[in-house]
């Protein structure tokens, strides 16, 4: 049988997160967002994780792999994300990886 | 909290962290390996494949009892344009009988086991850790903080991955840019061992390694990889973070393309994904290398940006594995003097040399300058495929002969015979 195509939201449920209730390990200044023309984190980040919506950018850490390509393409990198890994022990647990 | 001073932490239990702790403790070191992950390699992925060279100096016949999944035989090298595929297949028996050349393995469990050998050898090892700072003290690096915690070394050796903070931290590593990264998506394909063997061709345990350029990136720089595992195949898409900046197009949309491609999909026939991963890859070399050491600190693998992409072959894991042991060795002879100094500490780049990592660096410095022609990832996949698709045809139309194919294809691609010789050339002599 053929492969079934996917959508993000069925690939990341297949993935074992443990999810910092307390703490968002990624933090954005909507402000800065709010300012960017190009938004290249709303295609470029592998998980989907960012989302254009009514003007704004949203960020649902929940889903992050934890690559840091959101942090490398952010034309405002240093101003408009604050960019860490989640606490210790939460977050992605690849099992294969 | 924790008074006790350290030889060395190590920040980072992947391959180049774990390696480093490990020759430390052999050596009798006192030293504190820190994990963010719940275990080691929580958080640690790649395509795929291990190089063995490094580690077998380190761990002699390490196969025998780290968790590997195949070693590999048949490497294959694939141009995809359209409906259209031409691939390079190589076999060789000798890669897969000791001191086997390559392995596939699976991150969670080998660097779990690679961090288990550290500690077997003496290592601490903490987990759920994040380290948030490091500890200065007169421009010196003297210890982390994590959390309310506070530890002290004469040594920190940052191998805390591609996103290095810590090497940001000791002002030894700017951010990257888009040009010098490039993000990987991989997903895990379950599939039966003997489906495997059957559909690649392989013998018992033996495995394949398969690269893929052309339309799988949509033109876009990267490539795509296929993996066998011994019950599942790593399947997977690596582009350039600059290209990925200008798109719109998503590399999970991208990735289940090419799963869907005819010519991958019956590879993959009644799997079941098992996983969905991303990781940041750096890519530029030596062009990207931070400061790999200062005043109390050393930089190992990824967060040195010790990684190599010559397109036919894709290296990063025997860089982490060998600066590991650079940096262990660098701190063992600092110890002996009590140096810990940014000149005590130079030796760091002696060793780097003398075991490969900066040698092979510098032999293949211009490849990602090659890796950035555009016309490798759409030009000649479609050029090749469409020569090589005119050759095996067969239609009852007037005979032409190859060069007479070649040249008239060649004129078709619009690219010139001087572009086509430099190209040639710059491959030919760079990579």
């Amino acid at each position: 049988m053929a492969l079934k195509r996917l959508s993000i939201e069925q690939l990341l449920g297949l993935n074992k997160f443990v999810v910092d209730d307390e703490e968002a390990h990624i933090l954005l200044d909507k402000e800065c967002c709010r300012s960017c023309i190009t938004r290249p984190c709303t295609a470029a980040c592998p998980a989907g994780c960012y989302k254009a919506e009514k003007g704004e950018v949203n960020f649902d850490y929940a889903g992050c792999l934890e690559c840091g390509t959101c942090r490398v393409v952010c034309p405002l990198s240093d101003r408009a994300i604050v960019w860490r890994y989640p606490r210790g022990g939460f977050g992605i647990q690849f099992r294969y990886g | 909290m924790a008074n006790d001073k350290f030889t060395a932490i190590v920040v980072g239990a992947g391959p180049a962290g774990s390696t480093a702790a490990l020759v430390l403790a052999r050596a009798g070191h006192e030293v504190l390996l820190i994990e963010k992950g719940a275990v080691p390699g929580a958080k640690n992925m790649f395509g795929g494949r291990l190089y063995s060279h490094a580690l077998n100096r380190i761990i002699p016949e390490f196969w025998e009892r780290a968790p590997v999944e195949r070693p590999v035989v048949r490497e294959t090298l694939t141009l995809l344009h359209d409906g259209r595929s031409v691939s390079l297949n190589v076999r060789n028996l000798d890669w897969v009988s000791p001191p086997h050349h390559s392995f596939t393995l699976h991150r969670a469990e080998f660097d779990a086991w690679l961090a288990s050998e550290a500690e077997e050898a003496g290592a601490m090892l903490a987990c759920s850790i994040r380290v948030d700072d490091l500890l200065m003290e007169n421009g010196r690096v003297i210890g982390i903080r994590a959390g309310e915690d506070e530890m002290f070394a004469d040594v920190v050796i940052a191998a805390d991955g591609v996103n290095s903070l810590l090497a940001q931290r000791a002002g030894l590593a700017g951010m990257a840019s888009p040009r010098q990264v490039a993000t990987g998506v991989k997903q895990i394909i379950e599939l039966p061992s003997d489906v495997i063997r059957r559909r690649f061709q392989l013998e018992g345990n033996n495995g394949a390694a398969q690269l893929f350029v052309g339309d799988c990136t949509g033109g876009m720089q990267g490539g795509g990889f296929v993996y066998t595992n011994r019950e599942s195949v790593s399947l997977g898409l690596v582009i350039n973070a600059n290209e990925l900046r200008k798109t719109q197009r998503s590399l999970f949309e991208l990735i289940e393309d090419f799963k869907m491609n005819p010519h991958i999909a019956p590879l993959l026939e009644g799997g079941d994904v098992g996983e969905y991963s991303a990781h940041l890859i750096p890519e530029a070399g030596l062009a990207m290398m931070p400061r790999v050491f200062g005043q109390g600190i050393l930089v190992a693998g990824d967060a040195a940006g010790f990684a190599l992409n010559l397109g036919y072959v894709v290296r990063g894991m025997d860089f982490a594995i060998a600066s590991g042991e650079a940096a262990a060795k660098t701190v063992i002879q600092a110890k002996k003097h009590n140096d810990f100094s940014r000149r005590g500490l130079s030796f760091y780049q002696k060793y780097l040399r003398e075991n490969f990592v900066l040698r092979d660096l510098a032999a293949y410095r211009r490849a990602p300058e090659f890796m950035e022609n555009c016309r490798l990832f759409e030009t000649y996949p479609d050029l090749i495929t469409s020569l090589m698709a005119e050759v095996f045809t067969v239609s009852g139309s007037q005979p032409v002969h190859l060069f007479t194919k070649i040249l008239s294809r060649v004129r078709q691609s619009r690219v010139s015979l001087a572009k086509l010789f430099i190209d040639g050339w710059r491959g030919a002599t760079w990579l």
